[in-house]
């Protein structure tokens, strides 16, 4: 190969690169080891993170079973290793499951387009935001203080060089539902957004219809956010919504530290065109048989540079894929009777401790249990992680935490949470 | 002729929702151990759904069967060479898949205790060393998501550091070759984006970057090696020319695999710059994501990297949340940690010489590839090409056959299509980047098809024209998916 | 080809005018260039739109095209048929598929637009 090259070592390959940018040293980087260190290596990283704890953590991302056809789906190196389908001839595999995908999330949301996956429920929400604001031709956002903190925060991070002012409005104290009060004295001629959460971030299901009512009445587009995309197997879709953006880590995701996740924008079918990210659609072959292939790509950046809708680039393939395999396992009967037992483990655990709203809440809730901290200490002795203490987020609810019961949550932890609760330990932070 | 394939079968498969029949299910749930509840009242009668109309119901087997024959209609790397250039096809090797299904790092909550999490902020932090040492830069994020979001995570720096020294300026300089996603991220990030002219040679045109270099462009962005593969030489003289007007150098390190142990950013003048997991460090491309896009910088901007960023307390790791000058979050939690973790195992099985032979296995396949193509296509930018070349379809265009046709062609061969039309300022460009995964049996079966193809042009270009005729699908009428778009399924 | 009574830009528009309303539209140059047409967006009646300055663009598979105004004025009407049927651009660019009608505010710039003969060889030099 060198010969046909015409060079007599490889080194010759780089005698073209100016010498002031050559590194003329070794990569300060250990030489190569084996497949078998490499596994010791990240077994013994994994065992300095928690192991064998039960734990009551959601906000945002959720411990559900992932049945193992999913794994056994997304190996298989023809989805694993290949690449966004823009030759359609031969990756009418990946396209057909996109299809498939966008078309359960349509059922799920209840909205007539999906696209084919964004990075994650919070990049999402400057997405939509971003959307509405191109369709309304208006600027600002008014976002619930009960949509996900960090979501919030990467909105606020988007808008601040779009020129988009980003306001909140609060929740009511008592139920944790939106403050319909608030959103109707802040709204004005200029928001193209407003945001709520549902299941909002306290776990509540909040007022989308009310919400929607005035957002439409002030000609602002409601963009809705979920977090935890399995009560939508129970819970009514999004009525009202214009724009729903979700994250899908709860669809056979797992947890990994914050990411890979998935999240999804669904909208209605007249705003398809001003929707970010990748869109598969039916088409046929030259033979006449159903096809599908990548559409409506001149919203994308690769052809539309600085006008484009967004500037991302990927979707979520192969997260998106766990997702819809995770949807055909459990299918029609099967994801109600999950939502069912989530809600059940929950409402079971609400019952044990002191829920601080009294809205209606599906697989969280928000529990006063005076000194968070503390009572975490106390649970990490029982290798119990505990719920997340509200404080770094609502400086209201600094004597709460979020805590979380999912289908995987056994009625013996969700007893020895509460038993914790009631120890002398406990009963004086309480106190 | 064609060596590499025979035609094969494949199945038939409706659509999920064509072959659902009530009451199938493949889901198994375990007895509830606490009392069950009724839905309407513990949820609200009214916030009860009907059924999911529509939605699946097939069982275990026919899921399987499903997703297996739906993946027997894509082409992968596994199955051959995938010379997609700017894309960076190599193989993902499945250590990087066990690993980061340990159950300690995929079940890692993001807000578990610091204390029980010491294990994958150790992972995160000796990723950004790594990073940093092939980058040569001084500080690394791991937050963004994927290469966009790098970028854009880029230019939100430059412009914090721009409005502390007095003004964020208005404009950012981008050479007619880059990438789609640097000017759409430029306006997403507030900037008008001015185009540079490339020399007649492909590379940055110092002369016209000067005239364009005034008080007003907060930077310039720039790929290298560049969207034709070759090496901005004079990336150190444009580094000057901007930091004379207090300008950045930003670089999209989407080629960096040409680079690794060979050159530094750091060393050449770059403020900032991306990194593409999924393309240098091999991390799958699944389909179309996900990705990783971490963002290497100088010192002077790292006040403002994205909060939180992992620091040392008293010999553990924590979570820094308290950062004044930071741009905020780009994204929820701290990164795409599994891919983060398939990067840093393959960095560790590599090591610092495998890295580096790597690169010039990259860049000797890519020489090869061009050696033995050059006589058949129209090479439009003869400069020496790095990881990728960047061939026009200009002889065959005279005959009536376009790169999209070749491209098309080569799947009966047995091959992915190389990277089709694009960079733009090569007119038919046919865009091939064989990455060190190949050996030199591939390699050539590659071009001999090419070869192959080149002849058929001349003597058959109907052939070309109408491929593939292999493939279970063909030729798909992308225009009536455009003007009628039918984006989900609806029961007939 | 070229109709005698319009005039056209060197963007490939054309306006043909009448009782102080122009129409716009495509000339079949740039429908073929751009290949199958699939969606066009355009301005709401009432926009203001200036000669020279983008009011919408066609889009084919992959690729978006501004349409560039040959006059100043006020949208009057948009052409209802191409929401549907986009393939008009491409069968009668010239007639059916016009694209809008604008109220000129400036008749004066008319000069400043081309004849079908020089369009014509305008376009012969251009390729």
């Amino acid at each position: 190969m060198l010969d046909a090259c015409g060079v007599e070592s490889a080194e010759d390959l780089f005698a073209h690169l100016p010498e002031a940018v050559r590194l003329r040293r070794p990569l300060h980087l250990a030489p190569g080891i084996s497949e078998y260190e490499i596994v010791d290596y990240f077994r013994e990283r994994a065992g300095e993170n928690a192991d064998g704890y039960a734990s009551f953590l959601g906000a945002g991302v959720y411990r559900h079973y992932r049945p193992v056809l999913v794994d056994a789906v997304v190996s298989r190196g023809e989805f694993l290793t290949s690449y966004t389908p823009y030759q359609a001839e031969i990756s009418q595999g990946t396209l057909t499951t996109i299809f498939e995908f966008q078309t359960m999330i349509c059922q799920l949301t209840g909205m007539d387009v999906a696209n084919a996956s964004m990075y994650d429920g919070s990049t999402a929400v400057p997405e939509a935001a971003m959307m509405a604001a191109r369709i309304t031709g208006r600027h600002r956002a008014l976002a619930a203080r009960s949509v996900h903190p960090e979501y919030r925060e990467v909105l606020r991070t988007y808008a601040l060089h779009q020129g988009m002012p980003v306001e909140e409005f609060g929740y009511v104290k008592d139920s944790g539902v939106i403050d319909l009060e608030e959103l109707e004295r802040k709204i004005d001629d200029q928001t193209a957004a407003v945001i709520v959460q549902s299941p909002n971030f306290f776990g509540v299901i909040d007022d989308v219809k009310a919400a929607a009512e005035i957002a439409h009445r002030h000609g602002a587009l409601l963009v809705v956010v979920f977090t935890e995309a399995v009560s939508l197997g129970i819970l009514e879709p999004p009525a009202g919504a214009d724009i729903v953006a979700g994250e899908l880590q709860s669809f056979a995701i797992s947890p990994s530290y914050g990411g890979p996740y998935a999240g999804i924008i669904a909208t209605r079918e007249k705003f398809v065109r001003q929707m970010p990210g990748r869109l598969v659609g039916q088409t046929v072959d030259t033979h006449g048989n159903r096809a599908f292939c990548l559409t409506l790509s001149t919203r994308e950046q690769h052809i539309r540079r600085e006008k484009a809708t967004s500037n991302i680039c990927t979707n979520q393939a192969l997260i998106a894929l766990m997702a819809t395999v995770f949807m055909t396992v459990y299918g029609k009967v099967g994801l109600r009777e999950l939502a069912l037992q989530n809600t059940a483990k929950a409402h079971y655990l609400a019952g044990k401790l002191k829920p601080a709203f009294t809205g209606k809440f599906f697989n969280e809730f928000v529990a006063r249990v005076g000194n968070p901290e503390a009572v975490n200490k106390t649970l990490l002795k029982k290798k119990i992680i505990g719920g997340l203490p509200l404080g770094r987020f609502y400086p209201e609810l600094a004597d709460s935490m979020l805590v979380c019961a999912t289908e995987t949550t056994r009625r013996g932890e969700m007893d020895e949470l509460s038993d914790a609760l009631r120890a002398p330990a406990a009963e004086e932070v309480l106190a | 002729m064609i060596k590499k394939v025979r035609s094969h079968p494949s199945q038939n498969e409706a659509l999920l929702f064509e072959r659902s029949s009530p009451g199938k299910g493949a889901w198994q749930l375990p007895e509830l151990d606490v009392p069950a509840v009724d839905a309407s009242v513990a949820l609200g009668a009214a916030n009860v759904r009907a059924e999911i109309p529509g939605f699946p119901e097939v069982s275990e087997v026919e899921a399987i069967r499903h997703f297996t024959r739906l993946s027997t209609w894509n082409y992968a790397i596994d199955h051959g060479m995938y010379p997609l250039g700017s894309c960076t096809m190599k193989y993902n090797p499945r250590i990087n898949e066990l690993v980061a299904r340990i159950e300690g790092l995929a079940w890692a909550h993001p807000y578990q205790p610091e204390a029980l999490a010491q294990g994958a902020m150790e992972v995160m932090a000796r990723l950004e060393a790594a990073l940093a040492e092939i980058t040569g830069m001084d500080a690394v994020t791991l937050q963004p998501s994927a290469g966009a979001q790098g970028e854009l995570t880029g230019i939100l720096l430059i412009r914090a550091l721009l409005e502390k020294r007095g003004s964020p300026r208005r404009k950012i300089l981008i050479p007619d070759s880059a990438h789609g996603t640097n000017p759409a991220t430029a306006a997403i990030a507030g900037y008008v984006v001015e185009n540079v002219k490339s020399t007649d040679t492909g590379v940055l045109d110092l002369e016209a970057l000067a005239r364009a270099a005034d008080g007003d462009v907060a930077a310039l962005m720039v790929t290298n090696p560049n969207t034709l593969g070759v090496f901005e030489e004079n990336i150190v003289q444009a580094a000057e020319i901007l930091h004379a007007k207090g300008a950045m150098l930003y670089m999209d390190g989407a080629n960096m695999n040409a680079l690794v142990g060979i050159a530094r950013p750091g060393d050449f003048g770059v403020d900032v710059m991306h990194l593409n997991l999924h393309k240098t460090f091999s991390t799958p491309h699944g389909g179309g994501g996900p990705g990783a896009g971490p963002v290497a910088v100088k010192k002077a901007l790292e006040p403002f990297l994205p909060t939180p960023r992992l620091k040392r307390v008293r010999g553990k790791w924590a979570w820094d949340f308290k950062r004044k000058r930071s741009i905020g979050r780009v994204r929820a939690f701290y990164g795409n940690f599994g891919v983060l973790v398939r990067a840093l195992a393959y960095i560790l099985a590599h090591g610092g010489p495998g890295l580096r032979n790597a690169t010039v296995d990259a860049v000797l396949n890519a020489v090869y590839i061009r050696k033995q193509l050059e006589p058949y296509f129209d090479l439009p930018y003869p400069a020496p090409n790095m990881h990728e070349v960047v061939f026009s379809d200009e002889r065959q265009a005279k005959l009536g056959v376009r790169t999209g046709d070749l491209a098309k062609r080569l799947i009966d061969y047995g091959f992915h299509p190389y990277t089709v039309s694009f960079p733009m300022i090569v007119h038919g460009a046919l865009m091939i980047e064989p990455t060190e995964t190949e050996g030199k049996l591939e390699l050539d079966q590659f071009i001999d098809a090419m070869i192959s193809i080149a002849k058929e042009v001349e003597t058959d270009p109907e052939l070309v024209k109408q491929a593939p005729h292999s493939t279970r699908t063909s030729r798909v009428d992308e225009v009536a998916a455009a003007r009628k778009p039918v984006l989900r399924w609806k029961p007939a | 080809m070229y109709p005698e009574n319009f005039r056209y830009t060197k963007e490939h528009e054309w306006v043909l005018v009448e009782g102080g309303i122009g129409t716009i539209g495509i000339t079949d140059h740039a429908q073929q260039e751009l290949g199958d047409i699939v969606y066009v967006d355009l301005p709401k009646p009432g926009t203001r739109v200036e000669q020279g300055r983008s009011l919408g663009s066609v889009e084919s598979v992959k690729a978006v095209s501004d349409i560039y105004s040959p006059v100043s004025g006020e949208v009057a009407e948009i052409n209802p048929i191409l929401a549907d049927a986009p393939e008009k651009l491409n069968e009668d660019p010239h007639g059916a598929a016009w694209l809008v009608k604008i109220k000129l505010s400036a008749p004066g710039e008319l000069p400043d637009l081309m004849s079908a003969a020089d369009y014509q060889s305008y376009i012969g030099a251009e390729k």
